[in-house]
C-alpha cells in the first residue's frame, strides 16, 4: 500500500498561541484508506485536517517543524491551489461554502478559476451531479436547498477535481438525523466507487460507524491518543477517558457490566453479538433501572390552534396545539425547515400570528409588544454573536433589566446572582471577547434568565459541540431546569432530547404529528421516516436482547442520569 | 411580499434569454431615447414598446405591484407640486401660452403646462417597465460574467455575485439581531429619542458585523481551498455568448434612439415639440 498522507514528527503552533496545537505528530495514511479521526474540540483534530489542505501553513500562519507530505510531495513547498488539486476539502458549514449563485455554478467554481471553457464545465457539472444525485438541482439557489443537498452540492464542488483524498470537516454538524445517514452512506458510496482516501474529521462516533471505517485515529490535546481500528477502540476504554461519547448500545453494555470484546465486532450494531448470558444480563439491568413516574407539572404555556403562514399561501404552522408544564425540559424535533424556528419565533413574539392563540398562565399574550413578550418567553438564539451587543460580560447580562428600567441597586443584585447561578461570577468584569464558546452561551443565557421569563427557548443549545462542551451546557441547563425553570429545545440531536429532555413533540410540514416521551417517538417507524429522524442503536440492542425497545430506552436513560448526577 | 432585486425566476421568454449585458446597453439606449427629449410622440411609443417588452417577459402585475404604487404616488405628488411651485414653466419652455382655465385667482391652467406635465410623467412611465425587465428578468451572474467579458476587472465582477449570493444571508442575519435586542428591550421606534436610537443601532450593528465577519473568513477558505484567484484570468459557468438575438435587440434599441435624436434635433429641431402652433 502507498501512503498518500503522511506526518513525520509533525508539530505546529498558531503565532497567536502560547503552545503548540499539534505535538511531535506521526501519522501515515494509505492510498484508498477510510479513516475517521476524533478528539474533542481544541484536540488539534481540526488543525490537523487544515494542514492536510493547506490552509496551515498558507493562510493560517504558525511555527511548523518536521515533516507533511501529501502525494508524496512535501506540503509546505506547495500551495493551496495546488493542494486542492489533490485533496478536496467539504467544510463544516455547507451554507456558507455555497460561493455561486445557483447550484450548477457553485460545482462549477474549482472549473471557473481553472480557466476550463464553458462547454466543457457544463458537461462536467452534469457529470458529477448525476453521480450524487443531484441532477435536479443545477438551477436552483441555496435558499431552495435542505441542509442534505447543500452537502451534497459541496461534495460535488470538490469532486469535479478528481481528488485523491476527500476531507471532511465535521459533515453531520448541521444536520439531522436522517440526512446525517444518509451522508454517511454516500460517503461510503464514493469511496468505493472512486477509491478515493476519505477522511472524516468527527466527534460523532456512532453516526459516522454506521457505515464501516479502516481507523479511527482519537487526538488528545495535540497527541494522537489512539490509532487503531474501531473494534479495538470501543472494546477500550480509551474514548471515555477523552470525553469522547461512546454508541448509546456500547455504553448500555458496559452499564450492564457485559464486556465488550474486540471479537464481538462492536463498531457494527448489526453484526455485534452477546451470548446468552451477556443477554439476560441486559434484560436485568433493564428491569433494575425501570424509571418511576414522573408527576407533570401545571400548565404554564398553552397553544390553541396556531396558525401562520410567511407568503399567505403555504401554510408553515398549521393548527398546532400543545401544552407545556411548569418545570419541565420540552424538545420540538423535526427535520430542517419543518416549521420548529417558525413555531418558537411565534411565541417569542416575533412573528404575528395568522390565528389561534397562546395563553400562558391562563391568560392570552397576543396583544404584547416584542419586549413585553421579551420578558415572559425569553428566546436564546442558535448564533451567540447576533445576541451579544455589549463588550463587557456584567453589561450585557444588564441589558434587559435597563430596558426594563429595574433600579440600578436592583439590576447588580440580580444580574450578579444570575452570574453565580451561571458560573460566570469570577468573569463578570471580564470582556466577553475573552470567554470561551460555551462561556459566551452560557452569557447569553444569562442575559436572558436575568429577566425572569416563564419560559426560556433554546435554538439548538448545543450544535457543533463536542461531548465534553455539550455535556458541560447541557448539564448547566438541567440545573437550571431543577431550580423550576421551565425550558423548551429545539433540536435534531437525538441524543439531547433522549438524555435530558422530558417529552417531545415533533413536527412535520408544520404540523404537530407526534406529542410524547421521548423514548416513544424513537421506537414510532412511521414518525421516524417522516421527520428525519432515526432509530437509536438501542432499539436495534433491544431487539437483539429480545427486550421491548421502550423499556430499554426508559432504563438507559434512567440510568445515565443517575450516572451523570453520581459523577 | 416584497419585490427584491434581481428577485429573477428562470423563464424562457425572449427577454429572459438575451444577455445581461445586452439588457443593460438597451436599457441605457432606451432611457436615454426619453430622456433626451419632450416629443410626446417619441415617448408615447418608447412607452408602448416597453409594455409589449414587459407583455413579452411575462413580468406579472402582481411581481411589481408594491413598487407601482410607491411610484404612483411619487408622481402624483410631483404632478401637484410642479403645477403649484411653477403653473408658468410649461407656457414658458413651449413659447407660446394657450389659457384654459383658472382656478384660486391667479392659478391659470395653461395647455402647455399640461402638456409639459403630461410629458414629463410618460417619460417616467415609459423608463421604470425597462428597469422592471432589467431587474426582473437578468441573471445576476450571467451579467457578471458578461460584464468580466467587457473588460470590467474580475475580481470585482465575482464581488458582485458574491454580494448577490449572501445579501439574502446577511438580511436574514440582521433580522435574527434586531429582534434578539428587541426582545430584551431595544427600542428603535419613533417613540425612542434620536440620540438612543443611533446608540441603539450600534447595538445591532456590531453583532451583525460579529457575525458577517465569521461567515467572511469561512467564504475566503472555502474560495482558497477551490482555487480562486489562482490564475489571472477566470470563465464563467453562466457565461453565454452574443447571438443573433441579442444584436437584433440592441440594434432595434439603438434605431429607437436614433430616431428619438432624429425628431429633436432634425424635425422639430428642439427638445420640445409643441403641437399648438
Amino acid at each position: 500500500m502507498k501512503p498518500i498522507i503522511e506526518f513525520k514528527d509533525f508539530s505546529f503552533q498558531y503565532f497567536s498561541q502560547k503552545n503548540p496545537t499539534l505535538k511531535n505528530i506521526n501519522l501515515t495514511i494509505n492510498q484508498g484508506e477510510k479513516v475517521l479521526i476524533c478528539g474533542l474540540s481544541g484536540s488539534g483534530k481540526s488543525t490537523l485536517g487544515n494542514c492536510i489542505n493547506g490552509l496551515i501553513p498558507f493562510v493560517y500562519e504558525g511555527e511548523v517543524s518536521g515533516q507533511c507530505i501529501i502525494d508524496g510531495k512535501d506540503q509546505s513547498k506547495m500551495s493551496v491551489p495546488e493542494l486542492s488539486k489533490i485533496v478536496g476539502t467539504v467544510l463544516q458549514d455547507s451554507d456558507g461554502q455555497f460561493v455561486g449563485l445557483t447550484v450548477g455554478e457553485d460545482i462549477a467554481f474549482a472549473m471557473e478559476n481553472d480557466c476550463v471553457d464553458v462547454k466543457s464545465m457544463h458537461d462536467r457539472v452534469l457529470d458529477i451531479s448525476k453521480k450524487i444525485c443531484i441532477e435536479d438541482l443545477l438551477e436552483k439557489v441555496p435558499g431552495e436547498l435542505s441542509g442534505g443537498q447543500k452537502q451534497r452540492v459541496s461534495l460535488a464542488g470538490v469532486m469535479v477535481d478528481d481528488v485523491k483524498i476527500l476531507l471532511f470537516d465535521e459533515p453531520l454538524a448541521n444536520l439531522d438525523p436522517a440526512t446525517g445517514k444518509n451522508t454517511i452512506e454516500l460517503i461510503d458510496e464514493i469511496s468505493k466507487e472512486t477509491g478515493a482516501t476519505i477522511v472524516i474529521i468527527e466527534h460523532r462516533i456512532e453516526d459516522v460507524l454506521h457505515r464501516h471505517v479502516d481507523r479511527v485515529i482519537l487526538f488528545e490535546d495535540g497527541e494522537i491518543k489512539a490509532d487503531t481500528t474501531p473494534d479495538k477502540l470501543l472494546a477500550s476504554n480509551i474514548l471515555i477517558e477523552s470525553g469522547i461519547r461512546e454508541p448509546l448500545y456500547i455504553s448500555a453494555c458496559k452499564f450492564a457490566d457485559v464486556s465488550v470484546k474486540e471479537e464481538n465486532f462492536p463498531s457494527d450494531i448489526n453484526k455485534f453479538t452477546l451470548n446468552g448470558l451477556e443477554k439476560e444480563n441486559i434484560k436485568v439491568w433493564v428491569k433494575e433501572n425501570a424509571p418511576s413516574q414522573k408527576e407533570k407539572g401545571e400548565v404554564v404555556l398553552k397553544l390553541d390552534n396556531l396558525n401562520f403562514s410567511y407568503d399567505g399561501l403555504k401554510p408553515n404552522v398549521k393548527d398546532v396545539s400543545f401544552e407545556v408544564y411548569k418545570g419541565e425540559m420540552l424538545a420540538i424535533v423535526g427535520k430542517n425547515g419543518a416549521g420548529k424556528s417558525t413555531i418558537s419565533k411565534l411565541l417569542s413574539g416575533f412573528l404575528k400570528l395568522d390565528s389561534g392563540n397562546i395563553y400562558l398562565n391562563g391568560k392570552g399574550i397576543g396583544g404584547d409588544t416584542i419586549f413585553e413578550r421579551g420578558q415572559k418567553i425569553g428566546l436564546v438564539l442558535q448564533n451567540s454573536n447576533q445576541m451579544i451587543c455589549n463588550t463587557m460580560i456584567f453589561d450585557e447580562v444588564a441589558y434587559g433589566l435597563k430596558n426594563m428600567k429595574v433600579p440600578e441597586t436592583e439590576i447588580k443584585e440580580r444580574v450578579e446572582e444570575v452570574l453565580k447561578v451561571c458560573g460566570l461570577y469570577p468573569f463578570r468584569n471580564w470582556p466577553i471577547s475573552a470567554l470561551s464558546y460555551g462561556q459566551r452561551k452560557r452569557v447569553t443565557i444569562a442575559s436572558i434568565i436575568v429577566m425572569k421569563p416563564d419560559i426560556i427557548i433554546l435554538d439548538e443549545p448545543t450544535a457543533g459541540q463536542d461531548f465534553r462542551h455539550y455535556t458541560e451546557i447541557m448539564n448547566f441547563l438541567k440545573s437550571l431546569n431543577k431550580l423550576g425553570q421551565t425550558i423548551i429545545m429545539i433540536t435534531h440531536d437525538m441524543h439531547l432530547m433522549l438524555e435530558y429532555c422530558d417529552r417531545c413533540v415533533t413536527i412535520l410540514d408544520g404540523e404537530k404529528i407526534f406529542d410524547g416521551s421521548c423514548a416513544e417517538v424513537l421506537v414510532n417507524d412511521d414518525i421516524v421516516e417522516k421527520a428525519n429522524l432515526k432509530k437509536t442503536s438501542l432499539y436495534m440492542l433491544a431487539e437483539m436482547v429480545d427486550e421491548d425497545p421502550i423499556a430499554l430506552t426508559e432504563s438507559y436513560i434512567n440510568a445515565e442520569r443517575r450516572n451523570r448526577n453520581e459523577g | 411580499m416584497k419585490v427584491k432585486l434581481f428577485s429573477y425566476n428562470q423563464l424562457d421568454t425572449f427577454v429572459h434569454r438575451l444577455s445581461g449585458v445586452t439588457k443593460l446597453i438597451c436599457f441605457l439606449l432606451l432611457t436615454s431615447a426619453v430622456m433626451f427629449t419632450y416629443d410626446l410622440r417619441v415617448i408615447v411609443c418608447v412607452f408602448l414598446f416597453s409594455l409589449v417588452m414587459v407583455k413579452v417577459a411575462q413580468i406579472s402585475l402582481k411581481q411589481v405591484k408594491p413598487m407601482l404604487i410607491y411610484v404612483s404616488i411619487f408622481l402624483l405628488l410631483n404632478f401637484i407640486l410642479t403645477f403649484i411651485f411653477a403653473p408658468g414653466h410649461g407656457p414658458e419652455l413651449y413659447g407660446s401660452r394657450h389659457e384654459l382655465f383658472s382656478f384660486f385667482g391667479n392659478y391659470i391652467v395653461t395647455k402647455e403646462q399640461l402638456l409639459y406635465q403630461f410629458t414629463k410623467i410618460m417619460k417616467y412611465l415609459s423608463a421604470i417597465p425597462l428597469g422592471f425587465i432589467f431587474f426582473l428578468t437578468t441573471n445576476p451572474s450571467e451579467f457578471a460574467s458578461s460584464l468580466n467579458n467587457i473588460k470590467v476587472p474580475y475580481k470585482a465582477c465575482t464581488s458582485l455575485s458574491l454580494t448577490l449570493r449572501y445579501f439574502p444571508d446577511i438580511q436574514k442575519d440582521f433580522n435574527d439581531v434586531s429582534f434578539a435586542q428587541q426582545a430584551r428591550g431595544l427600542d428603535n421606534s419613533e417613540k425612542a429619542p434620536m440620540k438612543d436610537r443611533i446608540i441603539n443601532t450600534t447595538k445591532i450593528i456590531i453583532p451583525l458585523i460579529f457575525s458577517t465577519l465569521d461567515r467572511v473568513e469561512l467564504i475566503t477558505n472555502a474560495m482558497d481551498l477551490r482555487g480562486y484567484a489562482k490564475k489571472p484570468k477566470r470563465t464563467w459557468y453562466s457565461f453565454r455568448a452574443l447571438n443573433k438575438e441579442d444584436y437584433l435587440s440592441i440594434a432595434v434599441s439603438a434605431v429607437i434612439f436614433a430616431i428619438s435624436l432624429f425628431m429633436r434635433f432634425v424635425v422639430v429641431k428642439s427638445m420640445y415639440y409643441n403641437p399648438f402652433i
